[in-house]
């Protein structure tokens, strides 16, 4: 028989608070929960929620790291919970929302309220300036590589990681972040979108822009989709300064 | 498409604030390195003072020479602050807020921008004091006049702070500045981005090993020598004409 040692028993303590609840404050909920093979931190929390109280609140969709849904602050750095698996983690594991979006309750927030806002106002999508779309038109050839490098930054899921992950945007929270970021670098390499490097700068060309990252690298690392998020702020860096030293 | 008119500002501001953060911190590796010519002899450090003032140039010593640079290195360091302190928190809320995400996300290059505000904010005054001594006394340099002035005119606890500080504010500048404008990223940003987190570190340990012996010389020089305020050295082999 192989020798099996004893599942560890994980101490998991969540920052448990309810908006909507006027006589609710914020509180930290510890939960134990007996560790399995493989398991992650979304397998831990639905336990908590089958075995120990169920009206604790989190986010799921696609348990795989593809919808973006799970992110949250586990010991205090901000990742997807069902990519992380309790082996990596101590016995005793933190878990509270991520900080900056609307708050639902418990571990669940509201960052499609704050990607939609950031999207209508970065305008994140082609910009032909053609009046009327030709559907009979064939679509411009492109090269593969440079198809590759913009589905690269497509991968993008909207998690708000590079958010919480960011200090500069903590303290500022009118600075653009990462994720605005990348989709400007994104639209401007797509040669559909006819946006001017002027018209760019409209857009980033601020504090609350470009200008206004401190190259801090939280972004970067935190990731989960590992998306090059330093080199393409480098990239944009120097688009508008080159944009600002024309004419 | 026709062009719109943009402002320029933010982006004038942003450049400036790396570029004179790259003049200074290429200029204190210079200096540094040049001060520590005391640690070869006192005949090298004297050799390499004249050097600064001119004297292998015009065959003699100016040391307005070195005030001038000293007042354009003050420029710099002006302008410099006053681009860079738009990045400090400017109300307690962002302080606290700043403070808390630091401790909690336990992330490198997050806490070492702590150390460059700390730094930053230190020299502010103690640079200032240094900046400015350089400008006034320019002939006060030299291996006796040095030791003079971080001995006895009690300089070297301010020294030894302005070292600490100026060291790691101007590498892990120089290291952020790098990732910033994507300078030598290659096709591995985590790479290149570790290898220049090496340098950075290598070079704040070997600049602080560099500057904290040659200011023990200075002391030592300083007690062990009856140096009068002003006095200079004598070379033993350079003789120049009384000026």
């Amino acid at each position: 028989m192989r020798d099996e040692k004893k599942p560890r028993l994980l101490k998991i303590s969540i920052l448990r608070f309810d908006p909507h609840d006027p006589e609710d404050v914020p509180h930290m909920e510890t939960f134990e929960v007996e560790e399995s093979d493989g398991m992650t931190l979304y397998i831990v929390l639905n336990e908590i929620r089958e075995h120990h109280d169920n009206s604790l609140k989190f986010d799921f969709v696609c348990r795989a790291g593809i919808c973006g849904s799970c992110s949250m602050l586990v010991n205090g750095r901000p990742t997807l919970a069902c990519r992380t698996l309790t082996s990596k983690l101590g016995e005793h594991i933190t878990l509270a929302p991520l900080p900056l979006f609307e708050l639902i309750g418990d571990l669940s927030i509201y960052t499609g309220k704050w990607m939609r806002y950031l999207n209508e106002h970065l305008e994140t999508w082609i910009h032909d300036k053609e009046k009327e779309v030709a559907f009979d038109k064939l679509e411009e050839r492109m090269e593969p590589a440079l198809a590759d490098e913009i589905y690269e930054l497509d991968r993008c899921v909207e998690c708000g990681c590079c958010v919480a992950g960011c200090g500069t945007i903590q303290m500022r929270p009118s600075f653009t972040g990462a994720v605005g970021l990348n989709k400007i670098a994104r639209y401007h390499l797509d040669p559909r979108d006819k946006r001017s490097d002027e018209e760019y700068y409209e857009l980033i060309g601020d504090e609350d822009g470009i200008f206004g990252c401190m190259t801090l690298l939280g972004c970067e690392d935190v990731c989960p989709k590992d998306l090059p998020l330093q080199s393409k702020i480098a990239y944009l860096r120097r688009m508008m300064i080159k944009t600002s030293m024309k004419n | 498409m026709k062009n719109r008119k943009i402002d320029k500002t933010p982006a004038r501001l942003d450049f400036i604030q790396s570029t004179t953060g790259l003049i200074l911190g290429v200029f204190i590796m210079g200096h540094i390195l040049f001060e520590s010519s005391i640690l070869i002899s006192n005949e090298m450090m004297y050799k390499v003072t004249i050097m600064f003032e001119g004297y292998y140039f015009f065959g003699e010593t100016y040391p307005s020479i070195i005030s001038f640079l000293a007042g354009a290195i003050s420029i710099i360091f002006i302008l410099h602050a006053g681009v860079a302190l738009k990045k400090f928190p400017n109300n307690y809320r962002q302080h606290k807020i700043m403070r808390d995400h630091v401790l909690a996300m336990k992330h490198e290059d997050t806490s070492l921008w702590v150390v460059q505000i700390m730094t930053g904010f230190i020299m502010l005054f103690i640079g200032s004091v240094h900046l400015y001594t350089m400008m006034a006394e320019p002939s006060n340099i030299g291996p006796y006049a040095s030791s003079h002035r971080v001995v006895h005119e009690h300089m070297w606890p301010l020294y030894f702070l302005l070292l600490l500080s100026v060291v790691s504010h101007a590498f892990i500048g120089l290291y952020r500045l790098a990732l910033k404008w994507g300078f030598m990223e290659g096709k591995n940003t985590k790479e290149s981005r570790k290898r220049f987190k090496f340098l950075m570190k290598s070079l704040i340990v070997i600049y602080i090993v560099i500057g904290s012996l040659s200011l023990m010389k200075y002391i030592y020089i300083g007690y062990t020598t009856d140096c009068e305020a002003g006095e200079r050295y004598k070379s033993t082999t350079i003789q120049m004409k009384a000026h």
